[in-house]
């Protein structure tokens, strides 16, 4: 089975936010929760880039170690997902992902921050596939459609990969090599404790 | 008209000129080879910047309204893993466990205390219902926030297997309700304890004598003491300053982002965890040796009204100067 990560090539990315919106809409985002978040940095100087961001899928995942009630599983894609039945919104996976992906429909609210919402990968939740139930919970399920992620699907320059780990990795590298410089591939190092070699 | 047009010809090709000879430097570094990763910034170096004790997070600007958002890398969250799932369940065991083990080996070494010259009939007021209203009212929340914060840290290691994982989350999600409503009760507990008791648990040196002599608990006799001995002292501040931690803590846990960022948190939640587990194992002691581990220490918290034996003996300052002030022990009432 294919390891679905994410790369982006923070060499193309323009910072138009289209994932942002695209991933807001397809989902059904609550108000107030951005599953991905385009951030620029150094702006204004020179090296400026900028880095689309979500859910990085991890290997050995930190949001999945420290759940009190285990509410996160890998799927056979290795998308790390996670159940909103189990979830009790304690906020430990949010204090422990390196990426800030956990957020809460509650954040501010005393008692509660409500069910955690993170990107899925597309790939939905533990309810049946293309289900109403799971659409309403986690939004849609592209990988059951055999489709990729929505956010990568419409980058328009393709700095935004989704897919097969090493594919991925792959057409990065055939960038770098061709044009001769690449960024690196933001947060891999972090998430998968490996990166692309070129 | 024709002087004009040409004047202001020239001063268009004197412009264009300006212009071409400002523009020749970009022209010139078209022309030569670009190296755009020159002054790029990679995950890499942003990495390396993070020294201990500058910020531990990576971030920039965003464009969407969610400020928060604006962080890009966090690696701390995996120093917190690391606490929250190993130093914390380590902290938390030898806690716990050991301080089970000490009671344990106390009990049949030392066994029950007894008191000396067995009890009177006769008893003295210690415990007001109020001092008694306020003890259990702290403790009683102590206790459920001791298990439901237990649970968060333990839980899913030893009653998911047992409950199965839907009964499970449904016991923590109500857990975790619980601790979020019974921290205030305790507040308001822990602040009147230190108002009605902190006039008796100033530290003073009769308090060293005690733990010199071993406070009665280890060698033979028993040291001196006002209302409360050392040992009591020492519950007292534990659970005061102890308390005052987790309370403070708990309030930034409570409402997210009061404190500052993620990183706060993470802060707030090592304390509140490293405090609860000591003051659960300080506690551990405290309810033995007030229940089964000394003949006559319930009643104190219980009726309130403890033997005159039992209060000459733990308190014999304390019997003295309520004797001066007229107090007279009562008969026990016989049982009905």
């Amino acid at each position: 089975m294919a390891r679905m990560k994410f790369l982006c090539d923070a060499d193309r990315c323009i910072e138009c936010n289209a994932c942002v919106t695209a991933c807001k809409n397809e989902n059904d985002v609550p108000w107030g929760i951005n599953r991905r978040r385009v951030v620029t940095i150094n702006d204004g100087k020179p090296g400026e880039r900028s880095i689309s961001m979500a859910c990085m899928h991890c290997t050995d995942a930190p949001c999945a170690a420290v759940c009190p009630v285990d509410c996160f599983y890998v799927t056979v894609d290795k998308v790390v997902l996670h159940s909103k039945d189990l979830c009790i919104g304690c906020g430990y996976c949010f204090y422990a992902c390196p990426f800030g992906a956990p957020q809460y429909p509650k954040v501010g609210n005393f008692g509660s921050r409500g069910k955690m919402d993170k990107c899925t990968f597309c790939a939905g939740g533990p309810e049946a596939d293309l289900s109403p139930a799971e659409f309403q919970k986690y939004g849609s399920n592209r990988l059951a459609e055999g489709k990729l992620p929505l956010c990568a699907e419409m980058c328009s320059t393709k700095s935004l990969l989704a897919g097969d780990g090493d594919i991925i990795a792959r057409i990065y590298k055939e960038r770098v090599v061709k044009r001769g410089y690449g960024s690196g591939a933001w947060g891999w190092k972090t998430a998968y404790k490996e990166t692309v070699a070129i | 008209m024709r002087l004009t047009r040409s004047i202001v010809s020239l001063l268009a090709m004197v412009a264009m000129v300006i212009g071409l000879g400002l523009s020749t430097p970009v022209a010139a570094q078209q022309g030569a080879q670009i190296n755009p990763t020159a002054k790029s910034v990679t995950e890499d170096q942003l990495l390396n910047a993070l020294k201990p004790g500058s910020a531990a997070e990576i971030g920039g600007r965003v464009t969407i309204p969610d400020a928060k958002s604006s962080t890009l890398i966090r690696p701390a969250g995996r120093e917190w893993r690391e606490f929250h799932q190993g130093t914390m369940h380590l902290i938390g065991g030898i806690a716990i466990l050991g301080m089970l083990a000490l009671l344990a080996v106390f009990y049949f070494t030392r066994g029950k205390i007894m008191i000396p010259g067995g009890p009177t009939n006769r008893t003295i007021t210690r415990f007001s219902g109020f001092d008694r209203f306020v003890h259990w009212t702290t403790a009683g929340c102590f206790i459920v926030l001791a298990l439901s914060g237990l649970n968060i840290t333990f839980g899913k290691s030893i009653l998911m297997p047992l409950f199965g994982e839907s009964a499970f989350a449904a016991t923590a999600q109500l857990g975790k309700y619980a601790h979020n409503y019974l921290a205030f009760p305790f507040m308001i507990g822990l602040a009147l304890m230190f108002l009605i008791w902190v006039k008796d648990n100033i530290p003073g040196m009769i308090d060293v004598q005690w733990f010199a002599q071993g406070g009665g608990l280890i060698g033979k006799g028993h040291p001196k003491a006002k209302r409360f001995n050392g040992g009591q002292k020492l519950v007292f501040w534990s659970v005061i300053l102890g308390g005052a931690a987790l309370s403070v803590s708990g309030w930034y846990l409570l409402f997210p982002y009061t404190a500052g960022g993620v990183l706060n948190l993470q802060f707030w939640n090592v304390v509140h965890g490293v405090v609860s587990m000591l003051l659960i194992g300080a506690m551990l002691a405290h309810a033995y040796i007030g229940s089964i581990g000394m003949e006559g220490a319930f009643d104190a918290m219980g009726s309130g009204e403890v033997d005159l034996n039992w209060a000459k003996e733990h308190h014999s300052l304390w019997v003295e100067d309520e004797m001066k002030k007229g107090v007279v022990p009562a008969a026990m009432q016989p049982a009905e």
